[in-house]
């Protein structure tokens, strides 16, 4: 059961949760929540590739060398590129909700099939 | 401005005791988020985390005693002149390293490995950093609360 | 170890279910923030404190901006009725999905043995080079400041477009009652 890649393929089923918000609900902010999960899907999954099996957190000090770290640490590179996309992620959350909320205010509802109707 | 003195004022922001609370943490969590950036690149964490803990004990504040007072403290003027501040340091840091040849080039003294003052322009690099995210983050959050508020009928 | 993961991982679908489908919003939002600090926790025995602690500070904030922008409405019209289309679409489009990466993890190294090719370099000369024993740090702003720097110029343009979006300045003349009401000050 615990396969070599069964934890990708759980977390693939995260981000397709995410996708399936995104496709199937009307709701705004359940499609903003949609994007929200495909994100910590993504994010989990560069720093899943990057797991080595009983790893340490790429941190010297007293007792680990550098030397030490390239035997046995995790990989930082993915981890790197995670932290820059966890703060944009966040930024693009606010966008998000901001547009949301100037949509309620202009058609006075968050229902997106109905915003379709008002306009049209 | 007194935040003691506008926790009494019962008209504007949350209760008494919400205010009290808010007013004793915001010293303590500004004081986690600078111990977060100047030790970024000894222990984790770093610009990224501090900034946005930065930016949580401002919003606390707006939460707690409403938009004037927190834009009293900070205005939106000025968080966007750390911005700016914050992202023009770090390309002038940036530049500078072109005087040893290339961009971002460290061109510091590295010091000791584990020191406080060590690693030559990555701790400058974090306090930038977390300068420009935090008040970017403050800014959209002013944006959000008190722009972006939505006008009911009763108060028309 | 794994199995802690797989346990976690059974709880963030569980909560991003939870909050796709319930019917109150406040709910929804709160189970997405669920997710959020199962993620964190995730990352925390990942071997990577650092994005840790970012995600925790971030889960708050973004909870934060989601309550702001969902308790003011009035949500109880949306979702009455199912739209069938859009539901079967999206279950397909799930189900295709899982099979896909089923097919295209096979060729993919397996869990834990990462390929490190260019990491090694930066595990072994982090502190020799940089100076900063959290590798981590030195990689974000030492050996790929750029990727900072791109990251500074994408937050600055989403702040650009939340004010763009959110401001009521310039639309119409200010008069005393947006000062005093929304705080905006004149100039």
């Amino acid at each position: 059961m615990l396969s070599h890649t069964s934890l990708y393929i759980l977390d693939m089923a995260l981000m397709g949760m995410g996708v399936y918000a995104l496709i199937a609900k009307r709701h705004i902010i359940k499609k903003i929540i949609g994007v929200v999960t495909m994100e910590y899907a993504i994010n989990l999954f560069l720093i899943l590739v990057g797991y080595r099996a009983g790893g340490i957190a790429p941190i010297e000090d007293a007792q680990i060398s550098a030397a030490d770290l390239a035997a046995r640490a995790v990989d930082p590179l993915p981890q790197a590129l995670v932290l820059t996309s966890i703060v944009i992620g966040l930024g693009t959350l606010a966008l998000m909700a901001s547009l949301a909320i100037k949509l309620y205010e202009k058609y006075k509802t968050f229902d997106m099939s109905e915003i379709n109707r008002l306009r049209g | 401005m007194d935040l003691k003195e506008l926790s009494r004022d019962e008209s504007r922001g949350m209760t008494l005791i919400v205010k009290t609370i808010s007013r004793l943490i915001m010293s303590f969590v500004i004081l986690f988020g600078c111990f977060i950036i100047i030790y970024g690149h000894i222990t984790p964490g770093g610009g990224f985390a501090g900034g946005i803990i930065l930016t949580i004990a401002y919003v606390l504040l707006l939460l707690a005693f409403g938009g004037k007072v927190a834009m009293a403290k900070l205005s939106n003027f000025w968080a966007s002149m750390w911005d700016n501040i914050g992202a023009l340091s770090f390309v002038v840091i940036g530049f500078l390293g072109m005087t040893g040849g290339y961009f971002f080039l460290n061109f510091l003294d590295h010091g000791s490995p584990g020191h406080l003052v060590s690693a030559g322009m990555i701790p400058l690099c974090n306090i930038f950093i977390a300068l420009k995210v935090g008040a970017a983050l403050y800014a959209i959050f002013i944006g959000l609360s008190v722009y972006g508020r939505i006008v009911t009928e009763e108060e028309k | 170890m794994i199995a802690i993961f797989h346990v976690l991982l059974f709880f963030m679908i569980i909560g991003s279910a939870v909050a796709i489908e319930t019917k109150n919003m406040l709910s929804a939002v709160i189970a997405v923030g669920a997710v959020g600090f199962g993620v964190s926790l995730l990352f925390l025995f990942l071997g990577a404190p650092d994005i840790a602690i970012t995600q925790v500070i971030v889960e708050i904030l973004s909870l934060i901006i989601l309550i702001r922008a969902t308790t003011f409405a009035d949500n109880r019209a949306v979702e009455r009725k199912i739209d069938s289309f859009a539901t079967i679409t999206g279950l397909f489009f799930l189900g295709f999905f899982v099979m896909a990466t089923v097919w295209a993890f096979s060729d993919l190294t397996p869990f834990g043995e990462p390929l490190m090719v260019v990491s090694q370099r930066y595990l072994a000369g982090s502190s020799a080079e940089t100076g900063a024993v959290n590798v981590v740090a030195g990689v974000i702003l030492d050996y790929r400041a750029y990727d900072t720097l791109g990251e500074a110029m994408v937050l600055f343009t989403s702040v650009l477009g939340a004010f763009v979006i959110l401001r009521r300045r310039g639309k119409k003349p200010l008069d005393e009652a947006d000062t005093e009401q929304f705080g905006i000050i004149s100039d």
